[in-house]
């Protein structure tokens, strides 16, 4: 059924925002500048992260805990990982680019609850507020980002609990953004287009926000009863109480697994739109690549125990788990293989937006290699909770998530503010994370299988030197943010203007002004059903200005 | 202003985005219900497998009594009824009817929550007594919470369907199908609970 919407409903308040930059500070129901809002604030939070980082990678240059306490060092530990997590890599791939692109995806002029939307939105600040700012009122959580009992029973309880707090406040921003893409792209379509011409990215972010509508709330429910035994001394979790610790982590992997697939998938998605852009070539094996999504998605539920070979997972349960995670590795390898594929023959630009792609590629084809080796019981037994964990799952977030963040920044910089970047500070800055991420994460591999444990201060003198070559990575990192941050504030204020579509690209996003108007689309929005249609014979014309490529769509 | 062009373009022209929208509130509620199903999940799991790997000492246990939680389904099971009763004579324009009906639903609600207070009280266990006692009231408790806040919209529905001067009418049965959906999810999981609580 159809009905009419009170049209002056919407617009009336959408009028009423600031206008120019202060609208980033208001409570806006513009899908854009929501998701511009949503990448600015992970990004501070990234920057505040990283300095965490290169605390516990000072502290880590020498076997003893004399940079800071072993208690602060654990509380860094558990604000870097909760940050880079719940406050990074999850706001920006889902919400920064997803509010940002999805209602050009689908041919909307906004997401399918605009206000709840903004909700979502305002709840990250005082979330990440709350969480830092416990580092100076109490004390943090000290228990890692995984808040296993009794560790997070037993440690200090007012920072374990404000930590609870601010994640139950992420978790449910993350669960409105989630309800609101799956309503955006299956009902806000426009008319004529149909689900399986919608540009990858949609059917990453569906896939991922049925994940995040799913397992979501599991762990907030299970954060809940956590807070039970510390504040009303319950014994859910509580052995001494004859609670069972290792229900607990089978209700933190429920979704602590799929998470992980809530910080990729979309990468996958991004990633898919950003090279075929840049190779002039179609996306390799589209159907594939959407079968793979929704198979990871899938599986993705069904996995999660492989974090818990050391727990005392009856032999049932370790077999039942390696096999569905090694069968993770087919549509994982399915998408590598289609990127590659898209790549192979292609006019390649060697940009900086490719290069962090290709980059991309590189690292989590290296992170998964060593993730079906984790999953492999008489292997994991060996190095679970060890340097090598670190290594693998940074090379997925960092090597493959964070990468594709800055690919995609690269990519849609032009469209966000009608600027270019400069390529050579673009590429110097690829160099120098690429190096960086490679020194500083490559050697823990050698570290974990040496025995070296994660999550402590101190460590066998025999470590040191490689501590100290990974440091050395994690300054090169660091390092790497300046070139970065000088581009992306100085080509905003004096950078050359890219015009409309600098990269002649064919997704819905570019046929329009850019940066594009309020309401996305002055008149009908295009109807683009190949939105990969490189190479093709209308579209080898060079100079198309994005009206005419938006014409040649919407006749075929 | 650049900014405003689209919005005095969208005023003359006629887009099919800007002319007919869907409501699609129903749908971003259904996908809201099963996420939050999905935290009862967790916890029905999460007592299933106590059930199954902490075993209680047999002097420990406590048979629960089943005459009140029994009442207390049929209680639900009929509120869902009047609910929909309540529903239907919106739909046919009869406020007074509808008002009716929600009234009465949401006191059989209240009815729910008495009840489940009274079996609170004559229990022989507390919250921390043991794993068991803590995974029931922490089960009921965050069921009886979702009762309380739908009692609650219910009352705001029957003051907004009052005619004349209310804001749900025929024209606009969002709200009162909202509450109704969100109601029956709270029923059909009290069912699972009842099952899974004190028939297993
Ligand atoms: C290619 C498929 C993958 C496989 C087979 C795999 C396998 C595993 C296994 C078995 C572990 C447990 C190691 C242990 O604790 O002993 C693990 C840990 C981890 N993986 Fe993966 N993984 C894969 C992909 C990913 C992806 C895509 C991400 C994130 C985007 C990821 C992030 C993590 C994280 C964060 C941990 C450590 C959690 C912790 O204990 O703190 N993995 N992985
Ligand atoms: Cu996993």
């Amino acid at each position: 059924m159809t009905i009419a919407i009170p049209p002056d409903r919407n617009d009336s308040s959408k009028s009423l925002q600031p206008k120019g930059w202060l609208k980033y500070f208001s409570f806006s129901l513009d899908h854009k500048v929501i998701g511009i809002q949503y990448l600015v604030c992970g990004f501070i939070f990234y920057l505040i992260g990283g300095g965490l980082a290169s605390a516990i990678r000072i502290e880590l240059t020498s076997p003893l805990s004399d940079f800071m306490a072993r208690d602060v060092y654990n509380q860094v530990l558990t604000l870097h990982g909760t940050i880079m997590i719940f406050l990074w890599i999850v706001p920006v791939v889902n919400g920064a680019f997803g509010n940002y692109l999805i209602p050009f995806y689908v041919g909307a002029r906004d997401m399918a609850f605009p206000r709840l939307n903004a909700v979502a939105f305002w709840l990250i600040p005082p979330a990440g507020l709350m969480l830092i700012s416990s580092y100076f009122i109490t004390g943090a959580a000290q228990s890692g980002w995984t808040a296993y009992p009794p560790l997070s029973i037993s440690t200090p309880a007012a920072g374990q609990i404000i930590w609870i707090l601010s994640v139950l406040l992420l978790g449910g921003s993350s669960i409105f953004g989630g309800i609101n893409f799956i309503a955006t792209i299956i009902k806000l379509r426009r008319p004529g287009l149909k689900l399986l011409q919608l540009p990858m990215y949609c059917w990453a972010m569906l896939g991922t926000s049925i994940l995040v509508v799913l397992s979501t709330p599991v762990l907030a429910g299970t954060l809940i009863l956590l807070s039970f035994d510390i504040v009303a001394h319950t014994g859910f979790f509580n052995p001494t109480l004859g609670g069972n610790v290792i229900v607990y982590q089978h209700l933190f992997w429920f979704y602590s697994h799929p998470a992980v697939y809530i910080m990729v998938l979309p990468a996958f998605g991004l990633v898919s739109e950003i090279i075929p852009v840049h190779c002039r070539k179609p996306l390799f094996g589209y159907i594939t690549m959407v079968y793979s999504i929704m198979a990871i998605v899938l599986l993705g539920l069904v996995v999660w125990a492989h974090h818990m070979f050391t727990s005392g997972t009856p032999p049932w349960m370790r077999l039942f788990f390696t096999i569905a995670t090694a069968f993770i590795a087919v549509p994982t390898g399915i998408k590598f293989f289609n990127w590659v594929a898209t790549l192979w023959g292609g006019k390649i630009s060697l940009n900086s937006a490719i290069l962090f792609s290709c980059g991309f590629i590189i690292n989590f084809v290296l992170g998964g290699i060593t993730g079906v080796a984790l999953a492999q019981v008489p292997f994991d037994v060996h190095v679970h909770d060890t340097y090598f964990v670190v290594a693998h799952f940074h090379y997925i977030v960092y090597g493959g998530s964070v990468f594709v963040i800055f690919s995609s920044i690269y990519h849609w910089y032009p469209k966000f503010t009608g600027k270019l970047l400069n390529e050579k500070l673009g590429q110097l800055h690829f160099l120098l994370t690429f190096i960086g991420f490679n020194l500083c994460f490559a050697p823990q591999h050698w570290l974990g299988l040496n025995g070296m444990p994660r999550r402590v201060a101190e460590y066998d003198p025999q470590f040191q030197l490689i501590n100290q070559i990974s440091s050395v990575g994690a300054l090169i990192m660091a390092i790497s943010t300046i070139p970065f941050l000088w581009n992306v504030v100085y080509s905003a204020i004096r950078g050359p203007k890219s015009g409309d579509n600098p990269w002649r690209a064919l997704t819905p996003e570019w046929l329009t002004s850019s940066p594009p108007p309020v309401e996305n689309w002055i008149g009908e929005a295009p109807l683009v059903t190949q939105p990969y249609g490189y190479g093709t014979h209308r579209n080898e014309n060079e100079d198309l200005s994005s009206n005419e490529a938006g014409n040649v769509r919407e006749q075929s | 202003m650049t900014a405003l062009s689209p919005l005095e373009q969208k005023s003359t022209e006629e887009s099919p985005q800007t002319e007919h929208h869907e409501d699609h509130r129903l749908f971003g509620l259904t996908a809201f219900l099963v996420a939050d199903g999905m935290t009862f999940a967790g916890f029905f799991a999460a007592y299933l497998t106590y059930k199954a790997v902490n075993p209680l000492s047999p002097d420990a246990i406590y048979e629960l009594e089943l005459p009140l939680p029994t009442l207390n389904t049929i209680l639900l099971l009929i509120s869902s009824a009047t609910f929909h009763r309540a529903g239907q004579s919106l739909k046919r324009n009869e406020a007074n009817t509808c008002q009716r009906w929600l009234l009465i639903t949401s006191a059989l609600g209240l009815a729910f929550l008495i009840s489940q207070m009274v079996e609170y009280f004559t229990l022989p266990f507390g919250l921390t007594d043991n794993l068991y006692a803590s995974t029931f009231y922490a089960l009921t408790g965050f069921h009886g919470l979702h009762v309380t806040l739908g009692a609650l919209m219910i009352l705001i529905i029957w003051w907004q369907s009052r005619s004349p001067g209310g804001r749900v009418t025929k024209d606009n049965t969002f709200p009162l199908e909202a509450v109704e959906l969100y109601w029956h999810f709270v029923d059909g999981i009290w069912v699972v609970l009842f099952i899974i609580l004190y028939l297993l």
